[in-house]
């Protein structure tokens, strides 16, 4: 079974994606922990998805992305990093400037969380 | 492993790089932090900064022999 459509079908449809190591309930990874408390700072609408449960999740996201490593967070699409790149993007008040620029004034107003299930 | 082998390969990358440096995060040889300053990231965007540095650390990152990289670019000099 291949996961590529489903996954590019997330990061299209979803306003901010985050692949990470576990679920925003229970976070399995230190990097994942940090790059969604940076979302969550920045008052992100946050897809989250799990790639734990299928090695092969991570494979073909990192074949789409070139990114090696989780956690990755997309914004409408388009890769915006790994926990180092979102943490200082956060600290230097970019990403919410490219969340405002990307999903709109109010994007925090529409906050939510949810877990897409890959697999 | 020690930090030498990894600043060996970035030092070879980034030969005009007016910081460079691997710390070993948790003293295990596997946990690793990279800051790189070179004027040869400037225009890059952060995603592809840090794609350089991965792309340098490819093996030691395939290979397992470095479990978790933070990274830390800067285009400037």
């Amino acid at each position: 079974m291949s996961y590529s459509d489903r996954i590019k079908e997330v990061i299209d449809g979803s306003d901010v994606t985050i692949f990470m190591k576990g679920t925003p309930a229970f976070v399995m990874c230190g990097n994942s922990d940090r790059a969604l408390q940076a979302l969550r700072r920045a008052g992100a609408p946050v897809t989250a998805v799990d790639v734990l449960p299928d090695p092969a999740i991570r494979q073909e996201l990192s074949a789409i992305s070139g990114w090696p490593t989780i956690p990755q967070v997309f914004v409408k699409g388009e890769l915006v990093g790994g926990a180092d790149i979102v943490e200082e993007l956060e600290a230097s008040g970019e990403l919410e400037e490219t969340l405002r620029e990307k999903l709109g004034e109010d994007y925090s107003a529409s906050r939510d969380e949810h877990t897409v299930a890959l697999a | 492993m020690s930090t030498q082998p990894l600043r060996d390969l970035l030092e070879r990358a980034f030969p005009d790089a007016t910081e460079l440096d691997v710390i070993d995060r948790t003293g295990g040889g596997d946990h690793f932090q990279v800051v790189v300053t070179s004027p040869s990231l400037a225009g890059l965007s952060l995603v592809e900064q840090h794609r350089r540095v991965y792309e340098v650390l490819s093996a030691p990152l395939a290979d397992g022999t470095i479990h978790e990289l933070r990274i830390k670019t800067k285009g400037a000099a």
